[in-house]
């Protein structure tokens, strides 16, 4: 097989000090592919969100490593890490976290603007997301006038806007209908999934466990096993 | 750059509700802090109007006098010591004092009376109606058009008075750059006139005028004037004198002080704290973009962009509104005592500053230290 997208060795992390101190992943290890599309699967309180951020660059473990390209992400200084979530990351939130003041096609261009860009090629560019998404007609709306689905679909373009290679998905059906859900995830595999993407969703939503590539189960902090699924 | 500044120009506008709070909260504090000051500017520069107004480069007087009107008469044998310093060119008298002007109606009016050197009429106003050499006509007055000038019944030429049982009579009128503080009108006449109609002490000059040969001649004649117990001040050294006595020896100036700093007190508290008001609940946005991948500097840049913008349209809105009202006030009240000064506007703009550093220091701590995994977790 190729190299690896991420490779992450011995992650653990841990809340509060001394009595209060509690672990929320317990040494984790796993590598994931490009071109792949891998969950993370467990009942709520497993670890699963904490394992996510480590790996997205977006929360310190307390020991292990999260190599992507060679390097481990976490021995980057702030603004390293800053552009590693910029550039290589693309992460959909589970309540997706879209910007109310905003429209939902400067929503969509804020990874643009952050990279740089100017306003007018932001937008521009963005507008071809929201199209990928099917919500070119929704633009200059605010995200609030828009339906779970959609806002969901906002989110992924936001998430792809930046075209990182790790994409993260954390929960993406949980708030949506069994329908909704499934539609958008067939969409992800059929439309952004790709051989230079890597695609990492967390679930407990077995209604859309066909999509998977691999299913890794977790447990209290743990990687219970790795299940191969579909083809 | 300009595309983060204009994501925070959004996030901050587009939140109507706590972009008006923030405004109102910084007009305020500006509209105060500048009615304030614009007052005090206007009271001192009032308070020495007949420094301004006589022009005198040096002024003479008895170390103990703190404003022109409580001036402190001095015996004539000064008035000779100074005409014989060396470096003065000429030193003429000057009387200041107040009387009871009763007018054709038979009402009282107070008035200031200035009695300028029968020879040589040093710190004559310019007059709009009239002859200067009338004021030598028997009984002659000259009257300032001020804003006091309706008092006296808006006098023309010829309008006749009565001062001490005196006749007086009005033979010019006189414009002068700087109306007087106490609301009352001023007259002019000669020095001889005056000490003969307004019954006087045992010493009858009020201040001694001197003209000094050069500049560097002044240093001198200070040291002489000095020598002689009693003092000799330059106009700019006068009027800070006067206004010294109103800031620090009168309640007045620490009434202004005060207030002033009060506004910029409560100023600072309604922007600041609808501020971070602001910035907490917005720091999901925020956390966001941390998670997005916004540097730290970005974020910080936006905080400061945000708290500037509010701030310099909050200035410019109470400048405004300020000097607006001190218009319309001047408007009704032509003695209104306020002047907006590019000091006042400087250090309005100054504690605005600090406002908009302060609270954007507070969002900047507070955005700074978030952690985008607390936001998500849900
Ligand atoms: N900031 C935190 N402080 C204290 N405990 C936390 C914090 N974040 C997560 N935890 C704990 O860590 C465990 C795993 O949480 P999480 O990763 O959110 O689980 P999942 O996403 O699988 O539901 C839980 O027991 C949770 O209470
Ligand atoms: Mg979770």
């Amino acid at each position: 097989m190729a190299e690896p997208a991420v490779r992450a060795s011995g992650l653990v992390k841990w809340f509060g000090e001394a009595d209060t101190k509690t672990y929320a992943v317990r040494g984790v290890s796993f590598e994931a592919y490009f071109g792949e599309m891998l969950y993370i699967e467990g009942p709520s309180g497993s670890g699963k969100t904490t394992l996510l951020s480590m790996i997205s660059g977006i929360l310190r473990p307390n020991a292990g490593s999260v190599i992507v390209e060679d390097k481990d992400i976490w021995s980057l200084g702030p603004d390293q890490l800053a552009d590693f979530r910029l550039n290589k990351v693309g992460f959909v939130f589970q309540d997706y976290h879209l910007f109310p003041r905003l429209t939902t096609l400067e929503n969509v261009a804020i990874p643009l603007i952050l990279k740089k860009l100017g306003w007018d090629e932001a937008m521009d560019k963005a507008m071809e997301y929201l199209e990928a998404v099917g919500l070119k007609d929704r633009a200059q709306l605010p995200p609030v006038k828009l339906s779970g689905g959609e806002q969901q679909r906002v989110a992924i373009a936001r998430a792809i806007a930046g075209r990182p290679d790790i994409l993260i998905f954390d929960e993406p059906t949980a708030s949506l209908d069994g329908d909704t859900g499934r539609r958008i995830v067939d969409f992800v595999k059929k439309n952004i999934l790709n051989e230079k993407r890597f695609i990492l969703i967390v679930t407990h939503d077995n209604r859309i466990f066909e999509y998977a590539d691999r299913i890794m189960r977790m447990e209290d902090g743990t990687i219970m096993g790795v299940e191969k699924t579909g083809k | 750059m300009k595309g983060i500044l204009k994501i925070a120009f959004k996030l901050l506008v587009n939140d109507k509700g706590k972009f008006a709070a923030l405004l109102v909260g910084i007009t305020f504090a500006v509209f105060l802090m500048n009615m304030m000051t614009s007052m005090f500017a206007g009271i001192l520069s009032k308070s020495s109007a007949t420094v301004i107004n006589v022009g005198a480069k040096v002024w003479v007087m008895d170390p103990a006098v703190n404003t022109v009107q409580s001036s402190i008469p001095m015996p004539d044998y000064i008035l000779d010591a100074v005409r014989s310093i060396n470096g003065v060119r000429y030193a003429v008298p000057l009387y200041s004092g107040g009387s009871l002007v009763k007018l054709a109606n038979g009402t009282y009016q107070s008035a200031t009376i200035l009695g300028l050197d029968d020879a040589s009429l040093l710190g004559r106003p310019q007059l709009i109606q009239g002859n200067i050499a009338d004021i030598y006509s028997e009984n002659a007055f000259i009257v300032v058009k001020d804003s006091e000038f309706p008092k006296l019944g808006n006098p023309k030429l010829g309008t006749e008075f009565e001062l001490n049982d005196h006749r007086g009579v009005i033979v010019g009128i006189a414009k002068v750059t700087t109306s007087g503080l106490f609301g009352v009108p001023t007259l002019y006449t000669t020095y001889s006139r005056a000490i003969q109609y307004i019954p006087s002490t045992r010493y009858t000059i009020s201040y001694i005028l001197v003209e000094p040969k050069s500049a560097s001649a002044v240093a001198y004649i200070k040291r002489q004037v000095k020598a002689l117990g009693y003092e000799a001040l330059t106009k700019d050294e006068f009027m800070k004198k006067i206004a010294h006595f109103y800031m620090f020896q009168t309640g007045l100036g620490t009434n202004v002080f005060l207030m002033t700093i009060i506004s910029f007190i409560v100023g600072l508290s309604i922007s600041g704290q609808t501020f971070y008001t602001f910035i907490l609940e917005n720091l999901e946005r925020f956390g966001a973009l941390k998670a997005i991948g916004a540097r730290g500097r970005q974020l910080i840049y936006m905080i400061l962009f945000q708290a500037g913008f509010t701030a310099m349209i909050g200035y410019g809105l109470g400048i405004g509104l300020s000097s607006f009202v001190i218009a319309m006030a001047k408007l009704r009240i032509s003695s209104y005592a306020a002047i907006v000064t590019y000091k006042n506007l400087a250090f309005a703009f100054l504690m605005v500053l600090v406002i908009a550093g302060i609270s954007s220091y507070i969002g900047i701590r507070k955005v700074i230290r978030i952690e985008p995994f607390d936001i998500f977790r849900g």
